[in-house]
């Protein structure tokens, strides 16, 4: 027999460490026959290999990369327990409707990683690989974090559950808006849109990620001016209220003064944006925790590498990223609004945030049963292009533990803010309740409105001003599996 | 002013037949209804006085609404009235549904006293009218 099998690693030592080039499925990272361990990570990859390369080797080389592998043999594996940290493909199934492309399942022993790092675990699943030349595009579509793993992450400090019991708001999604126009307002004309929004009825205002400390506004100057009108609009209703304040910026030192103004002036959350990096997120992470502060993280950069199918991260891996770092709020998507989101792939984010266990579907873009192992849960932001005319299919698509931030929907409203701030929280309110009665969301959603308009004129106003627009494209991050049909026995 | 803590506030107020089919959602989902009442509305005032125990066993709104009606005997006017859902179920264990659904004849609202400290920093303070006068004869 061949010592050095096709589908096999290679077992003759002495020949597989000679010096050399060998294909990376004779090296060891491809075994069919690997049965992942409990406390193994696993990724599932979308792999396009090069024209002629065949995707075994494509997806062994992957595997390679992403764990020990160079580009040729080096002795010096020997000195090391080189098979246990190898990673395996141990599965490639082709890519269903997508000729050219295959998923390949990699298996990663758990000692490959620094426990509670992101930076580590991205530097590894999503380093060099990316740029080998013997693929045309790589995506990272999904990841099984073990229990073991999960366990050495602090995960949200405060959680949706408890953002209910702080802000003693429950039973129905939480309401806000980004502050527009979102660049150019001075400190005090953004305050009075913080206070008209948040006395009109909304829980949270919010900046947006791109407000840091500029010319028009300083960022003392907002924070001062912020939390005069959380104040004034928590007095005036006799409700909590807050604002989400971005500390993003140039370095780690201003982020924590930025936080620690924040919190001298008794603001109970603020804000980062995704691309400050996965270690200056798990910093602010900590902060927040040694400060019963909430973290917002807002996902700007994101959609440069998770919006086409063929290449980069899929959202949902970053959904599981961002919930070990702990943050307490994520943008998810609307489905409905202006922004990319497909409904079912949009289904399985809101599932990654909030519940304990979330099995597999396919259907959903969810490729593996990942356990949270009592990971505290992260609260989904919707933002971006909706109104209140959609109340009843936000709350059918996303629930109710979702942050539903109306920016131009509030600011926008014929009538000024406090009118569009209520408009919507009239809406939103009257949706819950007929939910609760039992009523059919979908199909009577409109009429509830009309009904809840008429003791209530913003509301009537804000249905006239945008009862026809909607954003109807298609969207290019799809699930690859759909359900099948199947005859009932 | 209008206190608008709660899941229902800014809805007219709801009537009996409203309540009694939000009590029964909560009790469907095996949740416990809890009704409390408070003449102290501040928003971070978090525990108000609870009237009996928890429900954790009435399976019928309408053994929720007879309490509720006895609560309201006492302090119906005078004082806020709340019900609450609790679930107990694993990684949640905390209030599912909370609102109001009595408030005092008249709602004073609340002051904001605001204490200037260093730079333009602000202490502030939020403190209900009724306040200043002792529990039970606030409203």
């Amino acid at each position: 027999m061949n010592a050095i099998d096709k589908t096999k690693p290679a077992e003759e030592k002495r020949s597989r460490y000679s010096a050399g080039v060998m294909e990376y499925r004779k090296m060891g990272y491809w075994q069919p026959d690997y049965e992942p361990k409990d406390t193994d990570v696993i990724a599932v990859f979308r792999i396009t290999p090069q024209d002629g390369v065949d995707e075994i080797e494509a997806s062994a080389a992957v595997a390679g990369e992403s764990s020990t592998a160079t580009w040729t043999v080096v002795w010096t594996d020997r000195l090391t327990a080189c098979d246990k940290y190898r990673a395996k493909c141990y599965r490639v199934d082709p890519v269903p409707n997508s000729p050219g492309s295959w998923f390949a399942y990699i298996a990663y022993d758990l000692d490959l990683f620094e426990p509670g790092s992101i930076a580590n675990l991205s530097a590894s699943i999503i380093g060099n690989v990316f740029g080998f030349k013997p693929l045309k595009a790589l995506r990272l579509e999904d990841m099984r974090l073990p229990v073991a793993y999960v366990k050495t992450f602090d995960g949200p400090a405060t959680g949706i559950v408890v953002e209910r019991e702080r802000l003693d708001k429950f039973g129905r999604p939480l309401l806000g808006a980004t502050v527009k126009p979102k660049l150019g307002l001075s400190g005090r004309n953004y305050g009075r849109v913080v206070y008209e929004a948040l006395k009109g009825g909304l829980d949270f205002t919010k900046d947006d990620e791109n407000i840091n400390s500029q010319p028009f506004m300083h960022w003392r100057e907002r924070f001062l001016y912020c939390m005069e009108a959380v104040n004034k609009a928590q007095a005036s209703t006799g409700e909590i209220k807050g604002t989400y304040l971005n500390v993003t910026a140039a370095t780690m030192e201003d982020m924590y003064e930025r936080a620690d103004f924040a919190k001298s002036l008794g603001s109970s959350i603020i804000m980062i944006d995704l691309v400050i990096g996965y270690t200056a997120i798990q910093s602010m992470a900590k902060w927040a925790r040694r400060n019963d502060m909430i973290l917002h993280l807002h996902r700007a950069g994101h959609s440069t590498y998770t919006r086409q199918k063929s290449h980069g991260v899929s959202f949902r891996v970053i959904t599981k990223w961002m919930r070990l770092a702990g943050v307490d709020h994520i943008h998810a998507g609307t489905v409905v609004g202006k922004l990319e989101g497909d409904p079912h792939t949009t289904k399985g984010y809101y599932d990654l945030c909030r519940e304990d266990f979330v099995p597999q579907n396919l259907a959903h873009g969810i490729f593996f049963d990942q356990p949270w192992a009592s990971t505290r849960k992260l609260m989904p932001v919707a933002s971006g292009g909706i109104h209140a005319g959609q109340m009843h299919q936000l709350i059918d698509l996303l629930g109710e533990d979702v942050v539903l931030q109306f920016g131009g929907g509030t600011i926008g409203h014929p009538m000024g803010i406090q009118a569009g701030a209520t408009a919507n929280r009239v809406a939103l309110e009257a949706m819950i309740l007929a939910r609760n009665e039992g009523r059919d969301l979908l199909g009577e959603g409109p009429e509830i409105l009309k009904a809840a308009a008429r003791h209530c004129l913003p509301l009537k106003q804000a249905l006239e001003t945008w009862k026809d627009v909607t954003f109807n494209y298609s969207s290019t991050d799809t699930p690859d599996f759909v359900p099948q049909a199947t005859a009932a026995e | 002013m209008r206190l608008t803590q709660g899941a229902f506030s800014f809805l007219p107020d709801l009537t009996d037949e409203q309540i009694g089919k939000q009590v029964q959602y909560c009790i469907d989902n095996g949740w416990a209804v809890n009704i409390e009442f408070t003449d102290d509305p501040h928003p971070r005032n978090t525990y108000w006085e609870l009237w009996g125990q928890p429900m954790f066993d009435v399976r019928d709104a309408a053994g929720v609404m007879f309490e509720l009606n006895e609560c309201r005997k006492t302090y119906k006017g005078r004082h806020y009235i709340r019900v609450s859902a609790f679930d107990s179920t694993h990684t949640w264990e905390s209030l599912r549904l909370s609102f109001i659904t009595d408030r005092p004849e008249e709602e004073p609202g609340f002051a904001l006293e605001r204490q200037e400290v260093d730079g333009r920093s602000i202490r502030y303070t939020t403190r209900a009218y009724a306040a200043n006068r002792p529990e039970g004869a606030r409203y």
